[in-house]
């Protein structure tokens, strides 16, 4: 599956029409210790740069926004009671699984490439 | 210290050498954590853990008049006080709001140490030169060359022998002592005292001075240097409040459930008519602990519901997920008709409803040695 990224360090990885949505490595060791992870109902409409739900951390929340338009078919509940599940594997614990509506969207995103080079320049401010 | 509009600590570099996530704070820029805040947290419960708190503030008040003139000043009685003793209470506005909750010590007759808030340095010591024009009193503000590090949990007794070479076993909790340190003969205050429900000890000195003891703090093996972070999480499970937080200009400690800190008997200080007042009329409004019956966290600012209604009847005024205890909490400053333990309420985060339970705000005990 194809892995694209967002400004907002979500990810989106492509299986055709269907798209999972989770966060980068990047943002889960920034955030640190992961304890709650707030995610839509099944059938909810997402909009693209839309504020979707949160994650937190001992510290802080921090807004998840969809990178893709789209109904969430199914948010993953194996985060309801184990939230640190991120922080172990960001990349392949998806947090929600939606059906897009714009395919087109996901050429605005960034490669695994731009986003590590976007993540170098957001670290050296 | 002061780098354009941020100013550091004396101990800056060594946060930044231990590669410390830092972040502004009450005008400071300071250590938020090392490690992780989980981890810090624990330390400080279990073991033991230190912290940069140079960025507090310090004001002497000597002269004839120092006595009255801090019992003027401040909720607490410090009439007739032993020496080295310390007493918690508050500064207050006429009209009974807080302007900053402090730590008043009593070195010798006519000689007293305020530690206070480093988000409140401005403000409190106008307010302290203000109102010393009309006493015989000299008041000094000493937070600039004041160092001062924390030593928290309950190893911290053993630390301190063993790492800086002082003796605090007959310290009594809420006292202090003032002595050298043998390191380098240098004068520091120790106190018996904390921000985290545990054993644990205040050091202040000249800043060399400070840096000398937390370098061999860190080099003693024996402690783990804590940020700023879990210092919340921790004075938070204990129901400590935070000035921002559980006080502010508008709240009145009564209305905090610190009552206790308030010498309502005393014959004068400022905001006690106020104060007076309302403990006859009952406070309107109550600080509470919430239980969020979710692993959703209700933080600062988040409404707190009546059910039946759907009224807001208050604010959250800080939440967790809580590190000792494995529950989501926070405290909230709500309508005292419904503060009863055990009344059912709902906290809204973003846009969802839960349902919450008021609790007492001491979500984990504290360990004091006293």
């Amino acid at each position: 599956m194809k892995t694209l990224y967002s400004p907002t360090h979500e990810y989106v990885k492509v299986d055709g029409n269907i798209a999972y949505i989770g966060i980068s490595d990047y943002a889960q060791h920034a955030l640190g210790n992961i304890v709650y992870v707030d995610m839509p109902e099944q059938g909810d409409d997402l909009t693209a740069g839309e504020e979707f739900g949160a994650v937190e951390s001992v510290k802080a929340a921090s807004d998840l926004y969809s990178p893709v338009s789209g109904a969430v078919i199914e948010s993953n509940e194996q985060l309801i009671d184990n939230p640190g599940l991120i922080n172990k594997d960001a990349e392949n614990t998806w947090i929600i699984k939606v059906e897009l509506t714009d395919p087109s969207e996901l050429d605005k995103l960034m490669d695994e490439e731009a986003y590590r080079k976007h993540c170098e320049a957001e670290a050296a401010h | 210290m002061n780098n354009g509009d941020i100013k550091t600590t004396c101990l800056h570099d060594c946060h930044t050498a231990l590669g410390a996530q830092m972040s502004p704070f009450a005008g400071f820029d300071m250590p938020i954590q090392y490690e992780g805040i989980a981890e810090e947290h624990l330390a400080v419960r279990n073991a033991c853990g230190i912290f940069d708190v140079s960025h507090m503030g310090e004001v002497t008040v000597t002269g004839p008049e120092a006595e009255k003139f801090v019992n003027h000043i401040f909720t607490n009685d410090v009439t007739n006080a032993p020496d080295f003793k310390i007493f918690y209470g508050m500064m207050l506005h006429a009209n009974g709001g807080t302007i900053d909750d402090l730590l008043v010590y009593k070195r010798c007759d006519n000689n007293f140490l305020l530690v206070i808030n480093a988000a409140n340095i401005d403000k409190d010591v106008a307010h302290i030169m203000e109102q010393a024009k009309n006493y015989d009193v000299e008041v000094k503000n000493i937070s600039d060359p004041t160092g001062e590090i924390a030593i928290q949990g309950p190893d911290s007794e053993k630390v301190m022998l063993e790492a800086l070479g002082l003796d605090c076993k007959d310290l009594v909790f809420y006292t202090f002592m003032e002595t050298t340190l043998p390191l380098n003969g240098a004068p520091v205050l120790v106190s018996r005292t904390g921000y985290t429900g545990e054993d644990g000890f205040e050091i202040y000195s000249d800043t060399a001075t400070t840096r000398l003891c937390w370098n061999k703090l860190m080099e003693s093996g024996l402690v783990k240097p804590c940020g700023l972070g879990c210092r919340d999480t921790l004075r938070f499970e204990v129901g400590l409040p935070l000035y921002g937080d559980e006080l502010t200009d508008e709240i009145t400690p009564l209305e905090a459930s610190l009552g206790i800190f308030v010498k309502l008997d005393k014959p004068e200080f400022i905001g006690r008519e106020a104060l007076a007042a309302q403990k006859e009329a009952g406070v309107s409004r109550k600080l509470v602990g919430l239980e969020i019956k979710d692993r959703a966290i209700a933080r600062h600012g988040a409404e707190v519901i009546l059910p039946a209604t759907g009224e807001v009847i208050g604010a959250v005024t800080t939440g967790y997920r809580g590190i000792s205890v494995d529950k989501s909490i926070a405290m909230a400053l709500i309508d005292s008709r419904y503060a009863a333990l055990g009344t059912e309420l709902q906290v809204k985060v973003r846009r969802k409803v839960f349902p919450a339970v008021v609790t007492a705000k001491k979500f984990y005990k504290k360990s004091y040695k006293k």
